[in-house]
């Protein structure tokens, strides 16, 4: 962030230093915030060099910040190119997907428009990642003060920790509104145009917005994108009723805490949730429908993290059993969840609690958007795309200007990844074919210790050096070596690397313990820019800090080929 | 991954044909060690699970968690406890199929390399059996382990009429019949944890589900005790077979401000070498020595490396070559056991600990040699890096604490061992001989602290003053 502090140093006049700084704490939710601050202080030299004056709003226009360029941008968020089309892009829906497109977008000049139906934000900001980090911040606070032990190790003593629902309730709640706004003004003040209501495809190239009915607006567009996200999966059967019986979306505001909550699904989503409630002392039973818990991380990080985040915690499981029916508490009866077996569907008893949250996954959102004009098919609810992004439609055929990207497309449900691929969307429509590796995508759980990981699962990774032919490799490092984990009290974790002995190609990595989700990115960014293992011996890291976790892990894999010269290129001296 | 090692009890066997259990288990057959035939007659087979050496530095393991619980099914290759050595927790896997049929050694607790932490039973019929094995497998003390879950087996039958399905269900089986036994995921856990049978309980909670104090409850815990997450309980002075159970913390009045360090590994096995200790019935003896000759001699022979450790461990093993039965070792309670060779260990502190290296054969080496060799031990003390023979094979102890002034006191007598030497300080003393002329002397006190089941008072007595003779006229030290 500090560029970000750097800008409103710059001699620009107080309307943009104060614009900007709003901005730049837009991007604190972002992944690409540094990028972009760092973007907009180049605008700012330039115009400093340039001698610019400018008093209304700046936008950045392009990486050369082309004077003429800036200048359109000051009129408004670029002009659209030439085919008589309202805008250059569309974006329907404003999540973090459709956010980051539209930032893209206004730098590579594209005059924009952005379709909201409903909050700015979406899933992530409103009822999801944000608020969730929120409570699992708290979490993680009362986690700590209640471990006396903990504690003790340090020499501190503490009286007994106890928290205010109202108040846990608000910070999410608040987190959530002021990124919210924090995401809104940055659109605005880069100029994209923002439509409220629901946005239908009419055909190619052309959409409407509105309330429905005929108070709609009719706009073209050179290029569209749908970005309209997901809605939590309530699967058949399970009624929600949005107080016993809840999803994610009413989870999160945090009503009231239950005695005794059963989570049904042990993914993300549930285990989050289960660190957050039984920190805040409720009791847990996950009902999970494949045979081991938390399907989907790599069986070893599983395992190990079922010994550290279920077993000592106030958490039993079902496994291989679906729930078939959740019957709301009502009448002076508790909630009734009937259990089926998940291969036979015999009854395998019920459970009564006092409370049940659906985290079984989430559903993508399509219904209205008006698909069937262009005859497009959507697979389980999911617009079908190539790896471009680009919409198929059922006759297997590409769509032209038609993009579908985040969780509507179901490639990888992450806010980041929905994000990601807007940026690689924008580059193509802007002349410069992109394709994402969606295998350099970070995945992350916030529990207490977190979780993460990039590329492949072992068995993954085994499967396709088998293919393939080639060797695989796997090394570990534990968090009990680190001087900060240790200092921390927090030597539980481990962090595994898989590998090409013969290339040095990382093929995945996996974190379980203290800031996992902040560590990873040194993974995925050597996996995004193809960087070997062999060349990556070499960086270095401060110490005494969690990155030496890494560090020693790369340093500990074995590769045959001999390490390239992290100079290799010629450097200007 | 670690694979256990597992001993064969061969059992009694039976025959039952396989479908009056529904588990799949002919695979066991298979990997059954020596039984050459395949006939559907079922062997019985009750196996120990052994603590395992997961390095070659591993004397003792602690078990982190079990994987599975009393009774259930295990197939070879699952993980079954993970165990954390000195290096790193590692799942250890099964290689037998069977039954978990009992835990001997908790979660939290420490067993030694080799010993049994569990019992696997090949077949239901067998589980009964195999927990009375285990019972008597910590039988030595209360053992009030094993009076409880009579019948943990009521889960699989539960299942028996649906076909062989079932991938194991979920651990905690779910009451699943209506009428049923409602409680909460934390009830379970401590109810297993304080073996409370949790069917006989009445829940008091809402609906009429059992909480986790109704279980505090029935184990008799007063709920107030402590708030739940921590519960990592400083290893409980390790394991003495069946040690204390983790039930008696006992009440000591809580003093504000206190802290509590846990044991390192070295004051774990000083702590638990002590506790044994109480199981010897000790006496003890004491003895003026007048130390002018030894000290003259001491300042003779400094110069060329001999240290006053090396000259009293030498004395004690010339004394000790007299008095064979002072070296002796009472094992079992009913017979002596004559070490072949002297070697005398001498108490050393280090950081915060004690050990205890050893000087073998110190009669047979010159003193030139022990006090080359007590140089090279204390070295590798430092260093850690003393093998286990190097300090676990004395045959009989020497303490000194005379260099601090200490004039006389009172060992602990280690387990093993049929005696051990404390020697106080060297002073000068005014003294009065048979012709009741009165002299200064050095003198020094020695008390011997011996094994009353090999070594009477007479032996140490005969002892000690051959000991006297050999420091009052130390010339045969040198020789």
């Amino acid at each position: 962030m500090q560029s970000a502090i750097s800008l409103s140093l710059s001699p620009s006049s107080s309307i943009t230093r104060s614009d900007c700084s709003v901005a730049a704490n837009a991007y604190l939710c972002t992944p690409r915030s540094l990028r972009f601050c760092g973007l907009r202080r180049k605008v700012f030299e330039s115009k400093s060099f340039h001698s610019l004056k400018v008093s209304t709003r700046l936008v950045p226009c392009s990486r050369e910040s082309n004077f003429n360029k800036v200048c359109a941008a000051l009129q408004s968020n670029g002009t659209p190119s030439k085919g008589g089309f309202d805008y250059d892009l569309v974006i329907i829906g404003a999540g973090v997907g459709g956010h980051g497109a539209a930032l893209h977008a206004v730098e590579k000049g594209l005059k924009t428009a952005i379709i909201e139906g409903d909050v700015i934000g979406g899933t992530c900001v409103n009822r999801g990642c944000v608020p969730s980090k929120a409570l699992l911040a708290v979490s993680g606070r009362m986690r700590e003060l209640q471990n006396e032990h903990h504690m003790k190790s340090f020499g501190l003593q503490v009286a007994a920790a106890g928290y205010d629902r109202q108040g846990v309730a608000d910070h999410a709640n608040n987190l959530a509104s002021k990124i919210r706004s924090n995401l809104t003004n940055s659109m605005k003040a880069l100029g994209v145009d923002i439509l409220t209501g629901t946005g239908t495809i009419l055909g190619p190239q052309k959409l409407k917005f509105g309330k429905g009915g005929s108070g709609d607006t009719f706009v073209t567009a050179k290029d569209i994108i749908i970005a309209t996200g997901s809605v939590p999966l309530v699967p058949k059967g399970i009624e929600v009723d949005g107080k016993s019986v809840i999803t994610s979306d009413h989870a999160l505001k945090l009503e009231f805490v239950p005695e005794w909550i059963a989570i049904v699904g042990s993914g993300y989503i549930g285990l989050e949730f289960s660190d957050v409630y039984t920190a805040l002392g409720s009791e847990v039973t996950f009902i999970e429908a494949l045979d081991q818990l938390m399907p989907g991380f790599d069986p070893e990080i599983g395992k190990l993290a079922q010994r550290v985040l279920i077993n000592p915690r106030k958490i039993d499981y079902h496994t291989g059993v679906f729930a078939s029916k959740i019957t709301p508490a009502k009448d002076g009866k508790p909630v009734i969840i009937e259990l089926i077996d998940a291969k036979t569907k015999e009854p395998k008893g019920t459970v009564e609690v006092d409370a049940a949250l659906i985290a079984t996954g989430r559903a993508p959102f399509t219904q209205g958007l008006g698909l069937e004009n262009i005859n497009v098919q959507t697979q389980r609810g999911f617009v079908p795309v190539d790896e471009r992004m680009r919409v198929i439609d059922a006759n297997g055929m590409l769509v032209p200007h038609l993009y579908c990207i985040g969780d509507a497309n179901g490639k990888l449900m992450l806010a980041h990844a929905a994000s990601a691929q807007g940026i690689s969307v924008v580059e193509q429509v802007s002349g410069n074919d992109h394709v994402l590796n969606h295998l350099s995508i970070p995945a992350a759980c916030f529990t207490h210790p977190e979780i993460s990981m990039v590329g492949l699962t072992e068995p993954q990774a085994r499967e396709k050096a088998e293919k393939e032919g080639f060797e695989m490799s796997i090394t570990k490092t534990s968090f009990k070596a680190n001087t900060k984990a240790l200092a921390e009290n927090e030597g539980e974790g481990l962090a595994k690397l898989i590998y090409r002995p013969d290339t040095g190609e990382i093929l995945g990595v996996h974190i379980f313990g203290m800031h996992a989700a902040d560590l990873i990115h040194e993974a995925s960014n050597a996996i995004a820019m193809g960087t070997r293992i062999q060349d990556l011996k070499f960086a270095v890291h401060a110490h005494p800090t969690l990155s030496e976790v890494l560090d020693e892990l790369f340093k500990s894999a074995k590769v045959k080929v001999n390490s390239s010269s992290p100079i290799a290129q010629p450097v200007a001296v | 991954m670690a694979s256990l090692l597992q001993s064969r009890t061969p059992g009694l066997s039976f025959s039952s044909s396989l479908s009056s259990t529904p588990v799949r288990r002919p695979s066991a057959f298979f990997l059954k060690p020596r039984s050459g035939s395949r006939i559907p007659v079922v062997r019985a087979k009750i196996r120990e699970i052994f603590m395992p050496a997961l390095s070659s530095t591993m004397t003792e393991g602690k078990i982190v968690s079990w994987i599975k619980s009393e009774g259930d099914v295990l197939s070879k290759g699952e993980s079954v406890v993970v165990v954390e050595s000195d290096k790193a927790d590692m799942d250890v896997e099964t290689f037998y199929d069977g039954i978990l049929a009992a835990i001997v050694i908790n979660e939290g607790e420490t067993a030694p390399v080799g010993a049994a932490i569990g019992i696997l039973a090949e077949t239901e019929d067998e589980i009964a059996e195999a927990k009375a094995k285990a019972t008597s497998q910590s039988s030595l003390a209360p053992a009030p382990s094993t009076p409880k879950v009579e019948e943990p087996s009521p889960a699989p039958k539960l299942d028996a009429p649906s076909p062989a399905v079932a991938a194991a269900p979920a651990p905690t089986a779910a009451p699943s019949t209506p009428g049923k036994v409602v409680a909460t995921p934390f009830a379970k856990k401590l109810a297993k944890q304080h073996k409370v049978d949790i069917d006989k309980l009445v829940g008091t909670g809402p609906f009429g589900r059992i909480t986790p104090e109704d279980v505090e409850k029935a184990a008799g815990i007063t709920p107030a005790s402590k708030s739940n997450v921590a519960a990592p309980a400083a290893p409980a002075a390790s394991v003495a077979p069946a040690a204390v159970p983790p039930k008696a913390p006992s009440s000591f009045p809580e003093i504000p401000g206190s802290t509590v360090v846990p044991f390192t590994t070295m004051q774990t096995a000083v702590s638990k070498n002590m506790v044994e200790s109480l199981s010897v019935p000790t006496f003890r003896v004491g003895y003026p020595i007048a130390t002018d000759a030894l000290d003259a001699l001491y300042e003779k022979v400094k110069p060329k490396g001999v240290t006053m450790t090396a000259l009293l461990a030498k004395s004690a093993a010339m004394a000790l070559a007299q008095h064979p039965v002072v070296n002796a070792t009472c094992k079992d309670g009913k017979s002596f056991t004559y070490n072949s060779s002297i070697n005398i260990a001498v108490a050393v502190a280090i950081n915060g600990g004690l050990i205890t290296p050893v000087l073998q054969d110190a009669d047979k080496l010159d003193l030139y040699l022990l006090s080359q060799k007590w140089k090279e031990l204390v070295e590798k003390a430092r260093a850690k890096q003393l093998q286990p023979n190097e300090y676990n094979s004395g045959t009989f102890t020497l303490s000194n604490l005379g260099m601090f002034g200490v004039d006389r006191f009172d060992a602990i007598l280690p387990p093993g061992q049929g005696a051990i030497m404390a020697v106080g300080a060297s002073k000068p003393t005014v003294l009065a001989d048979k012709d009741g002329f009165f002299s200064v002397k050095n003198k020094m006190l020695v008390n011997v602290t011996a094994d009353h089941r090999i070594i009477y008072g007479a032996d140490l007595a005969a002892f000690l003053q051959t000991f006297s003779k050999i420091i009052e006229n130390p010339k045969s030290l040198t020789m």
